[in-house]
């Protein structure tokens, strides 16, 4: 425990809690703010990549010279300028900044080139000729675990062109299963999507002799360091990598990526700034979104469906790299059991290489796709047994302060209470039942950052430092805003606890160079840990201006209050002058390392585990046209347990962008692929809600006042988005009585399940069955104890 | 960022003029009025021109004028936006008005002409693409390739039109001027101005600028437009149905449906419309009671064969039609006036 | 080969400045506005016309700059997010984002902005819908729209 329980009332804090506007909104509504393509310095030259235009093939031969040639063009590098290979995991370094030997999507970079304008560089790519020989291509789950006729995508793991397996077992599932009164079995798919933000990737790279700076849209500039250190071979104190304010990310801006490492490396040989914005078409190829993912689920209950058993498999389609696949992954069974007390618990995932542009992590990472088919499966469950369904999801509660069968640790739990106000707010339980219209409810949780680094060290996972001097109160973290404000987080607890405005905080955020670690804005992890860090950091200044104020009073530390820009009875300045003048450099340290104990101890628990776990409900009413299949949403309610909002403003916004990117990835978004080639590589084919597609939403928000979180502060990044997928599906049933299984949603389906209704089938749209999968020898692990159970 | 490659920018003093320019760089010229199509194009390398015929500046382009049949006369260059908030057009041409105003966003509809809608491009998710994608493609036949990517069979190009007005003028009865070099000028029905052929779409010569849209009389015409798409903006129609019906006393007299985005120009199956006439509309018929709407719409969908290189399922699009086409009658019969006698 | 083209003098009002530049004939106003004035608070999010992120204002009327040639504004009045504040102080549609939570990571919201305040000078009292209306065009990804619904609703009733 590196910091105090939540212990102030909320009657006692002065700015948490509010709903102040964001500390940089004056610069962001004026258009001051500089953006990573904003940055223009002098001599600044142009880079473009060359990119694949095979899913798969053998590269033959380069030739560069006619790019060279032409004029205007100052650099051109191949994968021979950058052989290191680099991965954000280190299990799967398996990429290449520029490919040299083979390409494995539409869009592998090939090679850079930097010129005096993009228009130059652009010629200059199109100049290359690269020889390829190309390989079939691998398109689908079930085509990558046949073994190929070519070479596997990649080298290692296997077999066929499976990347990563895992199989793990708590408890005793064959007997849950034999004691249950009813078993059922569900298939689901969910296509993949990706991020979409509004800000195309862009980066720019500074060289001076052998060092380099590098400014870019990403979401954790200290991965990009360790990447662009490794793959230039430098030491990481050559390199500097600032986080550029952030056009948006939802998870696509988290790995290191090859036009970050080309400018630096164009940078490094030209001795000019490098700057590379990517395409909107790039960005699509630059992915790193959400894994289509086929799912199955087997679940025994008892007669009042309580669960015995669960058994869910997985199948993910990873695309051409491994990016955070091994996690990915294991989230797709992880947080299943966060909600639902399960005694015995079985997973089995897998995932692919394919020839399409690398998944990754986008917002929920791994978890949408199988809360989707929990949710979902929980319903069909609930019909069997003529049990209400969100009866049956009460009778599995978790509940608060236990530990689940995969020894994940569950403090503060809100779920019952989300679930019992967004039922009283929409009115669910008296909804009159018409056809046409329908009512959905879902629940979900989600993590308030990862419990582990995504690289083993056991250093803090944020760390800040706060000056206090003549010119202000200066507060630095690693943090990076995308957005979801943790610049106004992380000012709003130092002014706290300094009793100042959150805009009496300067902030220095996410600079490498600058600024103390902080793993980055991945996980929602930003508020929990280096809000944390944050708060230990300016604690510890709060108790030495006491402390300087009380000596110079002389009276107790304690009878010093510290509020409204005053420490005792004298201005903050003043106090901030005796202490300098007591203590000399006033400068305080706080750090963050998420507590032991949190997860298991097997292979595999790395991915669950967080020092606290968000919780949502969802209740969605929509109209569903039984001849077209159109989906209209009419509204959404989301309650949301956040512990505590740190601002109220931004907690409310990212619940709304929450429902809102769930509604978009069940209605519509998919990144789908049409012979190797991306279907809908821009913003008018990659359908997206707009303003009219998007319906009210009513937010409510329980504060259960988490023991470790900033001022019993959780995540609400990701968690509102879960479940409002699963709640359009089963709203959907209502309206029209047929399950659409597979997301996105899109009229087409729905009507395809009406007409398999009309002839007589099964009235359902969704994948039939689950490959047959190689999965290892299970991992059996003994759940925890009743004693360690009950924490 | 996407740019597009040099080329130049005439600006023609009159229309006349701009038929001369036309005629005079042949093929390495076209028109731009609002540019929203054209400039997407060649910045995806799509369209290649040298130089840019510019209409936007000539005032002669961008009147509203009523005719002295009691119609309206709309100069090509009027935008889409004015179109949209025109009062009087919008009672005469409710589905002409309509179609404007579902065209795209409403910063496009600021810029984008009636006349560039007429001739927007056909659109196929094979060619509406970057220069990489194509070339990635191995290109079509609609640019820089031989072969029809959608229909590998077919020996024209299957892109799709994707005109909201177009269908809407037809049902109406609309023509285009047409004005070429020499003052030479000549009229012709909208549903004249196209050719089933995503390729060579227009039925226009290299040197004609459309110049005016015009619109008859609305006598008791009643019309609807319906537009299927994914979202409720932005997005290019899936299908859609421009429905004109006129009624006789309580009975219908004449109907037009004609279709967009079901092939590769808007299609008049008005023909298909024979079963409704003479016969009351009824609540009844149009809650669908005795199949007619059904057995109309059906028989009007026909024509359509969507394929694959849209949006959403080929199948579903073909049903959309046809229940679009439904959708559409039912509206205009809603703006009939009630027939007398009735409440 | 493509010939060479020459560039062009293109005299326009930016943010109430007058501009007399000399441009590429093919180069959009968003090339222009960020390159050649460097202002670069006009954003771009796909260059095609399709995301709404480089709205600006030709003569009060939200058009996308991503889509504009020279010619197109030649003479024109263009105001862009930079030059909507009144000096130091905030118009009343960016005051209402800051404090409705209108923005997020803030790529969409000069062309939201914009596009809002143009709304507001040809209709001051709209309603949701019409607002939803006139703001169809800009895709925001973060806000979900609620916050800048509620910002344009309010900066209409702050107005009026």
């Amino acid at each position: 425990m590196t910091t105090p329980a939540a212990g102030r009332e909320a009657g006692e804090l002065h700015v948490v809690g509010k709903g102040l506007p964001k500390v940089d909104a004056a610069a962001k509504v004026t258009g001051a703010i500089a953006y990573a393509d904003d940055i223009d310095l002098p001599g600044m030259l142009f880079c473009k990549l060359l990119r694949s235009q095979h899913p798969y093939a053998r590269i033959v031969s380069i030739d560069t010279s006619a790019a060279r040639a032409m004029p205007g063009v100052v650099a051109v590098i191949t994968g021979d300028d950058l052989p290191v290979k680099y991965g954000i995991m280190p299990t799967c370094e398996d990429e290449l900044a520029l490919e040299h030997e083979k390409v494995r999507f539409v869009g592998d970079p090939v090679a850079a080139v930097a010129a005096v304008d993009e228009e130059t560089a652009l010629a200059a790519c199109r100049a290359i000729e690269v020889g390829y020989e190309p390989l079939e291509a691998v398109e689908s789950i079930e085509q990558a675990l046949v073994s190929p006729d070519d070479e596997p995508i990649h080298g290692y793991a296997g077999p066929a062109n499976v990347h990563r397996l895992a199989a793990l077992e708590f408890g005793d599932v064959d007997a849950g299963f034999a004691e249950a009164a009813h078993v059922r079995e569900d298939v689901f798919f969910f296509e993949g999507n990706t991020h979409l933000p509004m800000e195309q990737h862009s980066a720019t790279a500074q060289a001076v002799g052998d060092k380099v700076t590098l400014w870019s849209s990403t979401q954790d500039p200290h991965y990009v360091h360790r990447a662009l250190a490794k793959v230039l071979g430098l030491p990481m104190g050559s390199v500097r990598v600032v986080a550029a304010p952030h056009g948006g990310g939802f998870g696509g801006k988290c790995d290191p990526f090859s036009h970050e490492i080309a400018v630096c490396k164009l940078s490094l040989m030209t001795g000019r700034p490098v700057k590379c914005t990517l395409t909107r078409e790039e960005v699509f190829y630059t992915h790193r979104g959400r894994h289509p993912v086929l799912m199955w689920v087997r679940t025994g209950v008892d007669r009042d469906g309580r669960i015995l058993a669960m058994h869910f498999r997985s199948a993910l389609d990873g695309g051409a790299y491994g990016s955070y696949g091994p996690a990915s992954t294991l989230y797709t069974g992880a947080l299943q059991t966060t909600t639902y007390a399960i005694p015995a618990y079985r997973f089995e995932g897998a995932r692919v290489f394919t020839n399409k542009a690398p998944c990754g992590p986008k917002r929920g990472h791994g978890t949408p796709q199988p809360r989707f088919a929990l949710e979902v499966h929980l319903d069909k469950l609930a019909a069997d047994l003529g049990i209400d369904p969100v009866e049956l999801r009460r009778r599995n509660y978790v509940r608060p302060f236990t530990r689940t069968v995969n020894w994940l640790r569950i403090t503060s739990c809100g779920l019952g209470e989300v679930t019992d106000r967004v039922l009283e707010a929409s009115g669910y339980e008296h909804r009159v039942k018409r056809p046409g219209h329908g009512m959905g409810f879902a629940v979900s949780s989600y993590m308030c950052g990862a419990g582990l680094p995504i690289y083993w060290n056991t250093m803090p996972h944020s760390e800040c430092i706060l000056n206090v001097g003549r010119g202000g109160v200066t507060l630095l973290s690693g943090a990076t805003d995308i957005g979801q404000g943790s610049d106004t987080v992380l000012a709003t607890i130092a002014a706290e606890e300094l009793g100042l405005s959150p805009g009496d905080i300067r902030l220095v955020t996410g600079d490498t160079g600058l600024t103390p670690v902080d793993l980055g804005s991945y996980s929602s992890r930003v508020t929990f840990m280096a809000g944390n860090a944050a708060r230990e950091a300016a604690a510890r200044m709060r108790e030495l201006l006491v402390r300087a104020v009380a000596e110079e009073k002389g009276c107790a530390p304690d009878e010093v209050a510290v509020a409204d820009g005053r420490i005792g009875l004298i201005a903050f300045e003043e106090a901030a002058a005796l202490a300098e003048a007591r203590f000399g450099a006033l400068s305080t340290r706080g750090s963050y390392t998420p507590p032991q104990g949190i997860g298991g101890r097997y292979k595999g628990a790395g991915v669950g585990p967080s020092p606290a776990y968000s919780y949502s409900a969802a209740v969605v009413d929509l109209d569903a046209d039984g001849r077209s299949g159109e989906i209209r949403v009419n509204k959404v309610w989301l309650g949301h347990d956040i512990g505590r909002s740190i601002n109220e403003l931004a907690v409310r916004g990212q619940v709304e962008g929450g429902v809102y990117m769930g509604l978009g990835e069940v209605l519509m978004e998919a990144q789908a692929y049409r012979d190797g080639l991306l279907r809908q590589p821009s913003m008018l084919d990659y359908k997206s809600l707009t303003f009219l597609d998007m319906p009210e939403v009513e937010t409510i928000l329980v504060e259960t006042l988490d023991p470790e979180g900033p001022y019993g502060a959780k995540e609400v990044g990701q968690g509102p988005l879960l479940p409002v997928i699963p709640a359009v599906v089963s709203a959907v049933h209502e309206a029209l009585g047929v399950w659409v299984d597979e997301v996105p949603v899109t009229p087409d389906k729905v009507v395809r399940a009406l007409d398999a209704r009309a002839k007589g089938k099964e009235p359902r749209y969704g994948p039939k069955s689950f490959p047959q999968i190689p999965y290892p020898p299970l991992v059996k692990v003994a759940p925890p104890d009743a004693a360690t159970a009950a924490l | 960022m996407l740019r597009l490659p040099p080329c130049s920018y005439l600006r023609p003093g009159s229309v006349e003029e701009a038929a001369e320019l036309l005629s005079r760089h042949g093929e390495r010229a076209m028109l731009v009025a609002g540019g929203t199509d054209l400039v997407p194009k060649m910045k995806r390398g799509q369209m290649e021109p040298e130089v840019l015929i510019g209409l936007g500046h000539l005032a002669e382009l961008r009147a509203v004028t009523e005719t002295e049949e009691g119609g309206f006369l709309i100069g090509a260059g009027v935008t889409l936006a004015e179109v949209s908030a025109h009062r009087r057009l919008a009672a005469a041409y409710p589905a002409y008005v309509r179609a404007a105003a579902l065209v795209s966003s409403p910063a496009l509809r600021n810029v984008g002409t009636i006349g560039g809608n007429l001739c927007v491009d056909t659109r196929c998710n094979y060619y509406d693409m970057s220069f990489e994608w194509r070339q990635a493609c191995g290109f079509c036949m609609k640019k820089d390739g031989d072969i029809c990517r959608v229909a590998p069979a077919s020996k024209r190009c299957r892109a799709i039109a994707s005109s909201d007005t177009a269908p809407a003028a037809i049902a109406l009865g609309a023509s285009v001027v047409l004005a070429g070099p020499a003052g030479r000028r000549r009229e012709v029905p909208v549903d004249g101005l196209y050719r089933d052929d995503g390729q060579y779409y227009l039925e226009k010569s290299a040197d004609e600028v459309v110049e005016s849209v015009r619109l008859p009389a609305p006598g008791s015409w009643c019309s609807s437009y319906v537009k299927v798409r994914r979202r409720n903006t932005i997005d290019f129609p899936l299908a859609g149905v421009a429905v004109a019906l006129r009624r006789s006393g309580p009975l219908v007299d004449d109907c037009r449906i004609v279709l967009t985005a079901v092939g590769s120009r808007p299609f008049d199956v008005s023909a298909a419309a024979a079963p409704l006439i003479g016969r009351e509309l009824t609540a009844d018929v149009l809650a669908g009671a005795d199949g007619l709407l059904a057995e109309v719409a059906a028989e009007a969908a026909k024509v359509a064969k969507p394929l694959d290189n849209a949006d959403l399922h080929y199948v579903w699009r073909k049903q959309m039609t046809r229940r679009a086409v439904e959708q559409a009658i039912v509206e205009a019969a809603g703006r009939l006036p009630v027939p007398t006698g009735r409440a | 080969m493509r010939p060479p083209v020459r560039r062009e003098v293109l005299r326009l009002s930016v943010n109430g400045e007058e501009r007399e530049l000399l441009v590429r004939p093919y180069a959009t106003l968003l090339e222009v506005l960020r390159e050649e004035l460097r202002l670069t608070g006009t954003k771009h999010g796909c260059e095609l016309g399709e995301c709404g992120a480089c709205t600006v204002l030709v003569g009060g009327v939200p058009q996308l700059s991503c889509l504009l040639l020279p010619a197109q504004v030649e003479g024109a009045e263009v105001t862009t997010i930079e030059g909507l504040a009144d000096g130091a102080t905030l118009d009343a549609v960016q005051r209402a984002f800051m404090e409705r939570g209108g923005l997020q990571c803030g790529y969409c919201t000069p062309g939201m902005v914009l596009a809002a305040r143009a709304l507001l000078d040809a209709n001051p009292s709209p309603t949701r819908e019409e607002i939803r209306e006139a703001l169809a065009g800009n895709l925001c990804r973060c806000t979900g729209y609620a916050g800048i619904l509620d910002a344009v609703e309010d900066a209409a009733r702050s107005g009026r």
